[in-house]
């Protein structure tokens, strides 16, 4: 259907819940009651004013709103569409969750700094939803570079060497690709456009040659690291030296989703799917795709760290979703949009667990975990339940998005993806179902069973539950999301 | 005092508060602030009001003294220099502020001779982008080296050398400007800019002319530090006085780069500029990418924070070089935006160093240990004018580069994109090993007291946060500026 | 080469002029005394200012002072009289000559109060150690 625009200030608002809540949380360094309430106050509001706007989206009507006019033809825009919608949706929902499962892991660890952490979590929510809303590449661009300066501090929390190195890892793959690679390729996209407009259908058609808009293309794929599209993966597996909330929440959910977000944006937004398809491009993608995938559940398998065998599982299914678009097919296109949001509630609730394991027991490798599953049977069933979801087995969630994007391959008749899809689905259960079956069935080698270590506690616990049920319940309630997809593509 | 003496006000009142300054000071040491920053704050709002009259009603010429044009010296307001004439007194209102703080601690005793030599020289910036004539040019800027050279030696330990130094260099710079302007006289007559140019292309092209461009060219390459050239302006900038590098820093270079825009559109034409000598403006573009790189280069081995910011600063001259000697509209609004922007970033971040440095007393990189801790404001500040320099979006020195990479890309001169590209990258690096020292590492002795404890004075705190604030608001408005603005200000007959 | 010749010997006080500059550029860069680099700058500038003198000159013609009353009952003829306005933009030059001197004097006293010499390998390696 096509969307019609109205002024608004409500994506504004959405955006700057967060932003403004940075104050009294700055304030509130003495009272950590308080702040968090100010994280939860702010968590909540941003959730209810995306959902406010989101009868309007599904109706066909959109919003809109200019904040300024920096460059000719090129103003800093809000724009709420269903794409937008979808995203923004998903990111500020599972941010209520991050935030109660934040304070609990925070406080049970009794980490350092966590005014800092906290205000820094509530810019680069706000920074995520910026980008869910923007209305053109260059708006996306000023969000994105907010949001990769707004997860430093909390990627380097830590404050030891350690950190330090990551940190700088994580910066000059993020901030190094997308001075280098993206803005070079925005302003080229400007000159042969004049104009940076997400337009569905694209605004690059026949403005430039295809060498160009091939080159454009690369560019953009790599450019935008968050994605993690191989070789831009390297600095994934080097942040998880984050606390696990910072983990789970902008790597498995904002982050890397702005990355991909970002390269959907371009493919159908600034190319549109016509252009691909006409010079051939849409094979680029998908090679690109295939070959992380791949790649990554092999290294996946290879990993003992918890949290760096999650972290090479998230890029490989990062990729799926370019796959999904690279495909140009309805199927495949609906599959790639909608793993954002199955995926999301997966891997929070692996992370989730990963966190909880490590209140609980304090282990981070894989090999000391067996056994445990009999201490923390909750924990470990919601780890099953999302690692399902992940491979993409029903009853759960993730089904939908995987045989959608098996559909578009049988349809485009492209056997070769077929048994990419196939393949990397065995290596996902491959690297998945050893911890839950250790975890369950093996006994602790060596040492007695494990006397100290129980439950994780409620403020960890109730979050990854909940999202393990939610990755359950969306198989059989997709419809909102399946809506929002399916308009976003115009189908 | 009438609307159309304005302008003349805006250079007259730092000049008049000089001497009085000079006068009083030693006895009436609490007058020297007051009077320094209530003339540069007449100047500010004198020049905002010429700014908006030029803006509605156009520019105009003023013959002072009423001697008529081509002997008298005239006065050319337009839409540029008018621009410029804000932000010379801006900017210098903001530095006065900071500089008061400064000067106590490091010039005890010697504030009324160091803001003599101050106002003096802002006097002589304001006059310096007003002027219609190219001998005048040559006076005003020699006064205002003068006052520079004197300003640097007042600075400690090796001060004096630097600024002996910077003597040499610069008379050779303007002593070849004051050349460039002999062969120009010899070949019309006339010295008042628009005369020459409205003689100048009825010439054959003379080798005379191209001497004369060649001279003045280079003349103005010396003294604002264009690469090879600018061996002088680490030592010089760095050693400084604290209170006089940051007024000298953001403002010097920049004006020297008005001055080159005014010698190649004023009194030359731009047919002339880019086109009448094959070679030369692409080669200018390669050495303008060549100085990016070395000076971001020269940036990274350095260990003290003023040097390191000192190197940057050359980079910088290396884009706005680059970005007139594009030769299209978008180029030269991108450098003529940069000249806005780099001003404030500097002074951003030179005041910064100076509370730094007024709290700790060194800048060197291991000094600056846990300053997030210690200094959280001014690291705030500090923090937005390394986004600015680096390139993030919504800071103003986003956006210059935006307009000189599109310029670039428009023209063709690709090693002028990478050469932009790769300076921001180094930016990056050079600003966040900065940021990594001053936040990951413990400082040294604990602060006591609260949370702004250690934080750096109010009068040097506020112009910083000021300045800060700046970058962000020029950065949003980047849209009106440029299409209200700048877009008047660009000399007429560019390629579009 | 005969062609040259004359024209070198039309011109000579034009080649003087590039050879005083030439010294002073040469003092200025070349030599380690600090005084003898100010000297440099001083022929430089004194070669800048002869030369724009010399831009004034006319063949045959008197120095720019006449008779008041004889000036305004007969007129003057330009063509006898050289240009005096290169002589006064020179005075301004002389001016600021002349203060950049006297600055850069006042600034090679305090380096010597500083440190003794007025070599300038000699002061940088005081510097060094």
């Amino acid at each position: 259907m096509i969307m019609s625009y109205h002024p608004s200030l409500l994506p504004l608002a959405a955006i700057c819940v967060s932003l403004l809540a940075t104050v009294p949380i700055l304030l509130s360094d003495r009272r950590p009651n308080l702040r968090e309430s100010w994280t939860l106050l702010a968590a909540i509001g941003k959730f209810c004013l995306v959902a406010v706007m989101l009868p309007s989206v599904l109706a066909g009507e959109g919003f809109v709103l200019t904040l300024a006019e920096v460059v000719p033809g090129v103003p800093i825009q809000l724009r709420v569409d269903a794409m937008g919608m979808f995203f923004a949706l998903v990111a500020s929902f599972l941010w209520i969750f991050t935030s109660i499962y934040s304070i609990g892991y925070m406080r049970s660890l009794e980490e350092h700094d966590q005014t800092r952490y906290f205000a820094s979590f509530a810019v680069a929510i706000g920074a995520t939803i910026g980008v869910a809303f923007s209305a053109n590449l260059l708006t996306l661009y000023l969000f994105y570079e907010l949001l990769s300066l707004s997860t430093y501090p909390l990627v380097t929390h830590k404050q030891n060497d350690e950190a330090r190195a990551s940190g700088r890892k994580y910066l000059s793959f993020i901030l190094g690709t997308s001075i280098g690679l993206v803005l070079p390729a925005m302003l080229i996209t400007y000159m042969v456009a004049g104009t940076l407009d997400f337009m569905p259908g694209g605004i690059l058609a026949g403005q430039a040659s295809s060498a160009t808009l091939s080159l454009l293309l690369v560019l953009f794929l790599f450019g935008f690291a968050k994605a993690a599209l191989m070789p831009m993966h390297g600095w994934l597996p080097a942040a998880m030296v984050a606390p696990t909330p910072v983990s789970s929440f902008l790597h498995g959910v904002a982050v890397v989703k702005v990355g991909v977000f970002s390269i959907l944006r371009v493919i159908f937004g600034i190319f549109g799917t016509d252009l691909l398809g006409e010079l051939d491009l849409g094979l680029t993608i998908t090679v690109v795709a295939s070959l992380t995938i791949l790649v990554a559940s092999l290294i996946a398998l290879t990993q003992d760290n918890l949290k760096r065998r999650l972290a090479y599982s998230t890029i490989g299914q990062l990729s799926y979703m370019v796959l999904g678009a690279g495909m140009l097919s309805a199927a495949g296109m609906t599959g790639g949009l909608l793993h954002i949001a199955m995926h999301a509630f997966g891997k929070i609730t692996l992370f989730f667990c990963a966190g909880a394991i490590y209140v609980a027991s304090h282990k981070k490798y894989i090999s000391e975990m067996d056994g445990l599953g009999r201490r923390m049977p909750l924990t470990y069933g919601a780890f099953l339940l999302g690692s399902l979801s992940i491979i993409g087995m029903p009853p759960l969630g993730g089904f939908i998005s995987k045989w959608n994007l098996l559909l578009g391959a049988i349809e485009g008749q492209q056997l070769l993806l077929v048994a990419v899809l196939v393949g990397s689905s065995l290596l996902n259960a491959a690297y998945f179902f050893p911890i839950v079956y250790r975890g369950f069935f093996i006994s602790p080698a060596g040492e007695p069973d494990n006397p100290g270590i129980q439950e994780a506690p409620l403020c960890c616990l109730i979050p990854l539950l909940t999202t393990a049920v939610l990755s359950l319940g969306l198989f059989f309630f997709p419809d909102v999301l399946l809506q929002l997809v399916r308009q976003a593509l115009a189908l | 005092m009438t609307a159309t003496n304005l302008h003349l006000y805006v250079m007259a009142v730092p000049l008049l508060s000089a001497f009085a300054v000079n006068l009083f000071g030693r006895r009436y040491r609490a007058a020297i602030g007051p009077v320094a920053v209530s003339a540069l704050g007449f100047s500010t709002i004198a020049a905002l009001l010429t700014l908006l009259r030029v803006l509605q009603q156009g520019g105009y010429r003023y013959t002072v003294g009423n001697w008529q044009p081509p002997y008298g010296i005239e006065l050319v307001i337009d839409p540029l220099s008018a621009l410029m004439l804000l932000l010379i007194s801006a900017v210098a209102l903001t530095a006065a502020i900071g500089a008061l703080k400064s000067t106590e601690q490091e010039l005890p005793g010697r504030e009324h001779l160091f803001f003599t030599l101050y106002l003096i020289l802002v006097a002589g910036l304001l006059g310096l982008v007003m002027t219609g004539d190219a001998f005048n040019l040559y006076v005003l800027l020699e006064i205002t080296s003068i006052t520079t050279y004197g300003l640097i030696a007042m600075g400690g330990g090796r001060a004096p050398l630097a600024s002996f130094n910077y003597i040499i260099m610069g008379s050779i710079g303007a002593c070849f400007y004051l050349l460039g302007v002999g062969y120009l006289y010899i070949l019309t007559g006339t010295l008042n800019m628009a005369d020459i140019a409205s003689i100048l292309p009825g010439l054959e092209s003379h080798a005379a002319m191209a001497t004369a461009f060649g001279f003045m060219l280079v003349g103005l390459w010396v003294k604002m530090a264009f690469f090879p050239l600018h061996n002088w302006l680490p030592n010089a900038y760095s050693l400084a006085p604290t209170g006089a590098g940051m007024m000298i820093a953001p403002l010097m270079t920049k004006v020297t780069v008005y001055l080159m825009i005014r010698v190649m559109f004023s009194i030359f034409s731009p047919e002339y500029t880019f086109f009448a000598h094959s070679g030369v403006q692409a080669g200018i573009v390669w050495v303008a990418a060549l100085a990016i790189l070395c000076a971001s280069a020269l940036a990274l081995a350095q260990r003290n924070l003023r040097r390191m910011l000192t190197y940057i600063l050359v980079a910088e001259v290396g884009y706005m070089v680059g970005g007139v000697w594009l030769a299209n509209t978008t180029g030269m609004t991108g450098a003529v935006l940069h000249i806005v922007n780099d001003a404030l970033m500097t002074l951003c971040l030179f005041l910064a160093a100076a509370a730094i440095v007024y709290r700790t007393g060194s800048l060197e990189f291991d000094k600056l240990r846990g300053l997030y801790r210690r200094m959280p404001l001014t690291m705030a500040a500090f923090t937005v004018g390394a986004f600015s320099m680096i390139g993030v979006p919504p800071t103003c020195g986003f956006f210059s580069k935006w307009y000189l990479i599109l310029g670039a890309v428009e023209a063709g001169h690709w090693e002028f994109v990478v050469a932009l590209v790769l300076s921001s990258l180094i930016n990056a690096v050079l600003f966040f090993r900065i940021i990594e020292i001053a936040y990951f590492q413990k400082p040294e002795q604990a602060a006591a007291g609260g949370l702004l404890a250690g934080e750096a004075p109010l009068l040097l705190l506020k112009p910083l946060l000021v300045a800060a604030v700046a970058l962000l608001a020029v950065g949003i408005g980047s849209g009106p500026l440029v299409s209200q603005v700048i877009r008047l200000a660009l000399p007429s007959g560019m390629v579009p | 080469m005969n062609q040259l010749l004359t024209e070198i010997v039309a011109k000579y006080n034009y080649w003087l002029y590039v050879v005083l500059m030439m010294i002073g550029f040469y003092a200025m860069i070349g030599k380690r005394n600090l005084v003898k680099k100010l000297l440099g700058m001083n022929i430089f500038q004194t070669a800048i200012i002869l030369f724009y003198v010399s831009t004034g000159v006319k063949r045959g013609a008197k120095i720019p002072i006449v008779d008041k009353y004889a000036a305004l009952s007969q007129g003057v003829d330009p063509g006898q009289i050289i240009n005096p306005l290169p002589h006064v933009l020179m005075l301004t030059a002389i001016v600021v000559s002349v203060s950049v001197t006297g600055v850069a004097l006042a600034i090679l006293v305090r380096i010597y109060r500083r440190y003794g010499t007025l070599e300038e390998d000699e002061i940088l390696e005081k510097i060094r150690s």
